[in-house]
């Protein structure tokens, strides 16, 4: 049964990337202020969602080619690496660290290694959720 | 800083995600499972025998001191139980790769195996109430995985039931978190204790060590057991063997951690209340044992005869007492690990778990039948197999205390256990034979392997139970002196 959803359809267009630009947002909001990678990562996996939802799987799945479950993993692993990475440098677990760095563009930036951690909670985030709707949408 | 002792959550929390990657690769999966459960239980020994010379360690994750940060500490009663875990999922594990079948290796079963240990190990580990909260998580969710695994009808039946009583119970978990945080302010469990120590344990507090009661009775299966025979008889073997050998015990655990280090203040209302849990617990255990004709249900029940008993030791809480407690926790880990394997194997090999319909396999499958033999003395506690030195020490222990009821059910208990196992052991292995040898099923050496490792365990644990009693004693000392471990987290600056 075809619905016709032209409306929806465009309006998706522009609006998966007003949430994608939310998502990063958020995201980099995180570690000082309100926002990071689990709140980031809910964003980010609505858009995908709201894709799903739109168009069909298969469609959505030839665009991004991405297991989902494996996303999840990666996330895992990024986020225990920071911890164990700490260890690899004589601090504690899960120590986290931060200096400021000269780049060209941006001037005098801070980097933290928290958004490594926080990139592998948004991407363990983004891997679960859409595997939980891609399960529950397959089974019936 | 002792990053050491992270690894035993660590190591298998890693394996279980690299394995994700390895999906196809079902060989290079079993050794790097394998691998991962020996290496946990390597480092074990070695943070086993830094704490004999250094004291408690704790390791500060981030640098953040305690109270403020989450922390993990490990004491002897929380190794001695990670290790006993590593050895026993190792051998369970051997057990899975001839048995668990090529469909459920395809489905992540490694990862999740791997990801169950390493929340267990979590809960032993943490120093923090909040981090148990997230721990046991991590567990239940593996665990929900692997029951439901294979999705046959008996498993989807039972695990809607595990996995409602889980939620709700670990909801309580989160409201009792909630109004402890709300009424001392923090949740790392030495400032806890400090604090409660401090305003004193009064109605309010008592209430609120209730629902944690509630909370890991559930979880233990401390006389709210009920869901307990249904979810341990569905999913296979081996898992059936993880869960009845590991699951349980960090309810236990959890239950030993928090009513002798935050709530010891009332022990005539809490401590009372677990005693006459841990009597009813057995009472309906033992009646579960003998009115069942199914292994796979009177194996279970022996499972919730063995947590009343090792409550008894809380109950009564003298030190001889915990360290039965302690000693049998070890003991029961590797012997229902044990049990499970030799009944799953016995249902494999018949086709049936009904006892009536199995008669005589003694003569088809004469170690199996000894092997079974052993298991049952070791459960009932004849010296000098591993049962018996727990026994004696709760048995000492609640003379001590002086109560004779608790003592007199813990022991009729064991009877019930001698008595339903010798029943299988009578019915199905005794008698006429009734499988000829050109019908029977060969036992593989791949099967009897693990049972056999197992039974030399509880033999070994029995006989060379000398060589960890410096290890049991030190961490009954630690459990009956809160201010050790209150002392180790929030004064030393190591």
């Amino acid at each position: 049964m075809k619905t016709n959803d032209v409306i929806l359809r465009t309006v998706t267009k522009a609006v998966v990337f007003i949430i994608l630009t939310f998502g990063v947002e958020l995201f980099f909001a995180g570690h000082n202020s309100p926002g990071g990678g689990f709140i980031g990562g809910l964003v980010l996996s609505s858009a995908l969602v709201l894709l799903f939802l739109v168009h069909d799987i298969e469609t959505v799945q030839q665009g991004i080619p991405v297991d989902f479950k494996k996303v999840a993993a990666v996330g895992v692993i990024f986020a225990v690496g920071t911890g164990v990475g700490a260890v690899l440098f004589g601090a504690a677990f899960l120590t986290q660290t931060f200096g400021v760095f000269h780049l060209p563009v941006f001037g005098d930036t801070e980097l933290a290694t928290v958004v490594l951690f926080e990139v592998g909670v948004a991407l363990t985030v983004v891997g679960t959720v859409v595997t939980i709707i891609l399960s529950i949408s397959e089974d019936v | 800083m002792n990053n050491i002792v992270v690894l035993p959550m660590v190591i298998p929390l890693l394996a279980g995600v690299i394995l994700i990657f390895l999906r196809s690769f079902v060989k290079v999966q079993r050794v790097l499972s394998l691998l991962a459960v020996i290496a946990t239980g390597v480092v074990s020994i070695s943070i086993l025998n830094a704490i004999q010379s250094e004291g408690i360690l704790r390791l500060d994750f981030g640098g953040w001191l305690p109270p403020y940060g989450i922390l993990f500490v490990a004491d002897s009663f929380s190794v001695l139980l990670v290790l006993t875990t590593a050895i026993v999922s190792t051998i369970i594990l051997l057990y899975a790769f001839s048995t668990i079948g090529a469909t459920r290796e395809n489905m992540y079963f490694y990862s999740f195996v791997l990801f169950l240990i390493g929340g267990v190990n979590g809960s032993f580990l943490t120093g923090d109430l909040f981090n148990l909260f997230v721990c046991f998580e991590v567990m239940l969710l593996a665990s929900y995985v692997l029951i439901t695994l294979g999705g046959r009808k008996v498993q989807l039946v039972e695990s809607i039931k595990y996995v409602v009583i889980n939620v709700l119970s670990s909801w309580f978990f989160l409201l009792g978190i909630a109004y402890l945080y709300g009424s001392v302010g923090t949740l790392n469990m030495a400032h806890l204790s400090e604090r409660i120590a401090e305003v004193g344990q009064g109605p309010l507090l008592t209430t609120i060590s209730l629902i944690f009661l509630i909370v890991f009775s559930l979880k233990s299966g401390l006389l709210l057991y009920f869901w307990l025979p249904g979810s341990y008889s569905a999913p296979p073997t081996a898992i059936a063997a993880l869960f009845g050998a590991l699951l349980t015990k960090v309810g236990i655990y959890a239950m030993f951690r928090t009513f002798t280090l935050i709530f010891y203040h009332e022990p005539s209302i809490t401590h009372t209340l677990i005693g006459v849990m841990a009597a009813l617990t057995m009472i309906g255990g033992s009646i579960g044992a003998i009115a069942y004709k199914d292994v796979r249900q009177i194996v279970t029940y022996n499972v919730v005869i063995t947590i009343g008993f090792i409550l008894v030791g809380l109950a009564v809480s003298t030190e001889v007492a915990i360290m039965g407690s302690i000693y049998y926790l070890v003991h029961d880990m590797i012997i229902k690990a044990l049990l499970f394997l030799l009944a799953g194997t016995m249902i494999y090999l018949t086709g049936t778990s009904r006892i009536e319909e199995m008669s005589g396999l003694i003569r088809n499958y004469p170690a199996l039948g000894w092997l079974f033999f052993l298991t049952t003395l070791s459960l009932a506690g004849i010296p000098p197999l591993s049962g018996f030195i727990g026994k004696l020490y709760v048995g000492q222990g609640a003379v001590e205390a002086g109560s004779y009821t608790l003592l007199a059910i813990a022991f009729l208990s064991s009877m019930f256990v001698l008595y339903s196992l010798l029943q299988i052991f009578m019915n199905a292995f005794w008698g006429e034979t009734i499988i000829s040898e050109d019908e029977e099923t060969p036992l593989q050496n791949r099967l009897l392997l693990p049972c056999v490792v197992l039974g030399i365990g509880t033999i070994a644990l029995g006989i060379g139970a000398e060589s960890i009693a410096a290890y049991v004693s030190d961490a009954a000392t630690t459990l009956m002196n809160p201010q050790i471990y209150i002392d180790a987290v929030m004064n030393g600056n190591r």
